[in-house]
């Protein structure tokens, strides 16, 4: 159970442009994933947490896009390192991705079934036929009946165009799977019944996940561990448990209590106040400090590093736990 | 999608008898007597005004209007040319082909240089080649035809002579023409193309296909280039037709024996039943490609063949609905999304 799928490694990404300079989108980021676990990567829009994903995958656009520094090991072998001919078995076939958008990702012009059988031909060994015959069983795995096999993307909602991207996703039986906000799009009641089909088949077939989502209900409901991520840095990170119990960061407490509390006492929210720094103007030391109520005169000093709060839970602040 | 056919075919004639009409009313309208170009000035009035009886420009502009259409929809004439009293539908016959296959010629070669290069700049922008395929196609948009062809015949006709100067009797008489025309068709498609590439290049979608990993060159082919596709065919089209309707320029200078170079010299003499029938075919071939158009679009994109399908024959979706109401049923892809 401890043995990583995946491990970043101090990964830093920039976006470079001559009109608006360089946009420091992610900072040193640090991450593991263990086999079959769900780890959870929380943050406002803009924190970073797409480009995270796109770099494992080496999606990102680039240019405007360099990665500075930094390693992303899939069980010992560097991602970053390895030619683009590799990079493409990596893709779909050992990692694949769920984007946020479902109303886009698929190919208008293609039959879902064939582009659920498009992935399958590509990593596994099987002939038309049979590529055509595990994608439907993929539909009907994802809850839809596989006589829709031939429709066209335009003719399927929201919530069934997410269902397919989820069987493209998982068809060849990935190692890890990358969700990028994959209920964002959809509306409540659909939101819950893609999670649990999502939860459930991540079980049945023992992938580990990552979890991009703003939404910590969501997280509540589906992670294993927590990463807050804020202005391309994790600002805290543990098991959702022990984040939930002992919200140590300003910020993760901050975003706690802009959500509505139903049971307490509180009748208003309380959002954060400001806004997420500048990614071209990053400020010195502590990215969140002119945002912190608690902001000191050290935090504005140096960079701030992660600090044990306790067991596997740590946080980047100088006042935690004070 | 074969009623869809019959119906665009059904609506054709309306528009074909509003061709017809107008070029009847700006011929009417047009001053100068055929009498006076066709006749030399040395006949008395008596045979003037017997010749103008006999070819009907005497009666009234309605009857010579119905007599015109009257003719070709009962009996297929299409009416005598005023100079030589032959059926214009030999002349026409004989001309039209060349300027067909003129005009087929230069959207292949258009086709072939336009949408590759366009792919390639659009793969490359903002590199050197992008940028210098841009200039080149400037030049190639900014270049009249007749001077491009001029400059050709110069050239390659009469310095090197590597092709025949007049005529359009084989593939060699081809050459100079279908590249003057099909160099300024090319560089509009190369933008077209381009442009229409970039806008899917970055849609979500083809980010998917290279989640998925699939290889580059089925990225470019499959997921971008098919759905560019719509805007690039509606210009080769465009581009077809164009070619169709303004070959007389370079039909002029390369002396070829077209259906533009016809109507110019029709023009001239005032020899209306030629200028019609010219323009009628003319006509008849851009609602055609048209609807070829709307059919191609069908073909590319599922989404436009189910709005085709779910017409009904004189509105869009009514005749469906209606069936919907009484059979509870509604059609597959019949616009109504699940």
């Amino acid at each position: 159970m401890s043995e990583n799928i995946l491990s970043v490694r101090n990964l830093t990404v920039k976006y470079i442009s001559r009109e608006t300079g360089v946009c420091h989108a992610v900072n040193d980021v640090s991450l593991d994933v263990k086999k079959g676990e769900t780890i959870g990567l929380v943050g406002e829009t803009g924190a970073g947490k797409t480009t995270i994903a796109l770099s494992i995958l080496r999606l990102l656009p680039m240019p405007p896009a360099r990665i500075v520094s930094g390693e992303i090991y899939l069980q010992g072998e560097d991602l970053l390192k390895m030619p683009e001919g590799g990079m493409r078995g990596i893709r779909g076939g050992r990692i694949s991705m769920i984007f946020q958008d479902p109303m886009t990702a698929l190919n208008p012009i293609d039959r879902v079934g064939d582009q659920i059988s498009e992935m399958i031909k590509l990593h596994l060994d099987l002939n038309n036929a049979q590529a055509a015959g595990k994608a439907a069983e993929m539909l009907e795995m994802v809850g839809i009946p596989s006589t829709r096999f031939n429709d066209y993307p335009h003719q399927f909602s929201g919530g069934m165009k997410q269902r397919v991207i989820i069987a493209i996703a998982l068809a060849c039986r990935p190692e890890l799977l990358l969700a990028d906000e994959p209920t964002t799009a959809l509306d409540v009641t659909i939101q819950a019944q893609v999670l649990n089909m999502m939860k459930g088949l991540k079980n049945e077939l023992g992938t580990s996940m990552v979890l991009i989502t703003h939404d910590l209900g969501v997280v509540a409901e589906t992670c294993d561990r927590v990463a807050v991520v804020y202005a391309g840095e994790i600002v805290e990170i543990g098991t959702a448990d022990a984040v939930f119990e002992k919200k140590s960061h300003p910020y993760t407490v901050g975003l706690f209590n802009s959500l509505p509390d139903i049971t307490g006492e509180r009748k208003r929210l309380l959002p954060i106040a400001g806004l997420m720094p500048d990614p071209t103007a990053l400020p010195e030391g502590c990215k969140f400090s002119p945002r912190c109520p608690a902001c000191g005169e050290a935090c504005t000093k140096g960079p701030v590093g992660l600090r044990l709060e306790s067991g596997t839970h740590f946080v980047r602040c100088l006042k935690a736990g004070q | 999608m074969a009623r869809y056919v019959v119906k665009r075919l059904i609506f054709m004639i309306p528009v074909l008898l509003g061709v017809s009409f107008l070029i009847f009313v700006i011929l009417f309208l047009t001053p100068g007597d055929p009498v006076d170009v066709i006749l030399s000035g040395q006949v008395t009035e008596d045979v003037r005004e017997a010749w103008r009886e006999s070819r009907g420009l005497n009666d009234p502009f309605f009857v010579q209007y119905f007599n015109f259409i009257g003719g070709i929809v009962l009996h297929g004439d299409w009416g005598s040319s005023f100079v030589n009293g032959q059926s214009v539908t030999g002349d026409i016959m004989l001309r039209f082909p060349n300027t067909f296959l003129l005009a087929c010629l230069t959207t292949v070669i258009a086709c072939v240089i336009g949408i590759l290069l366009g792919v390639f700049t659009a793969k490359h922008q903002n590199t050197w080649l992008d940028t210098s395929f841009s200039v080149v196609g400037m030049v190639g948009i900014s270049m009249p035809q007749f001077w491009l062809g001029l400059l050709l015949l110069i050239w390659f006709g009469l310095n090197l002579k590597w092709f025949p100067v007049s005529g359009f009797d084989g593939p060699r008489y081809w050459v100079l023409p279908c590249v003057a025309l099909g160099v300024q068709n090319a560089a509009i498609l190369l933008r077209f193309t381009r442009t229409s590439v970039l806008e899917c290049i970055r849609q979500d979608y083809v980010r998917t296909a290279r989640a998925k990993g699939q290889t580059e060159s089925v990225i470019t082919w499959h997921h971008i280039v098919r759905n560019a596709l719509i805007p690039i065919i509606t210009t080769v089209g465009t581009l077809f037709g164009g070619a169709l309707g303004t070959a007389m320029i370079l039909e002029q200078v390369f002396s070829i024996n077209g259906l533009g170079r016809l109507m110019v010299e029709a023009i001239a003499m005032r020899n209306y039943p030629v200028v019609r029938a010219s323009v009628l075919i003319l006509a008849i071939s851009y609602s055609i490609i048209y609807l070829v158009l709307d059919l191609l679009y069908a073909a590319v994109d599922p989404r436009i063949k189910a709005d085709f399908e779910g017409q009904s024959f004189f509105g869009r979706g009514r005749f469906f609905a209606a069936r919907a109401k009484k059979t509870g049923h509604f059609p597959k892809g019949g616009g109504a999304h699940a």
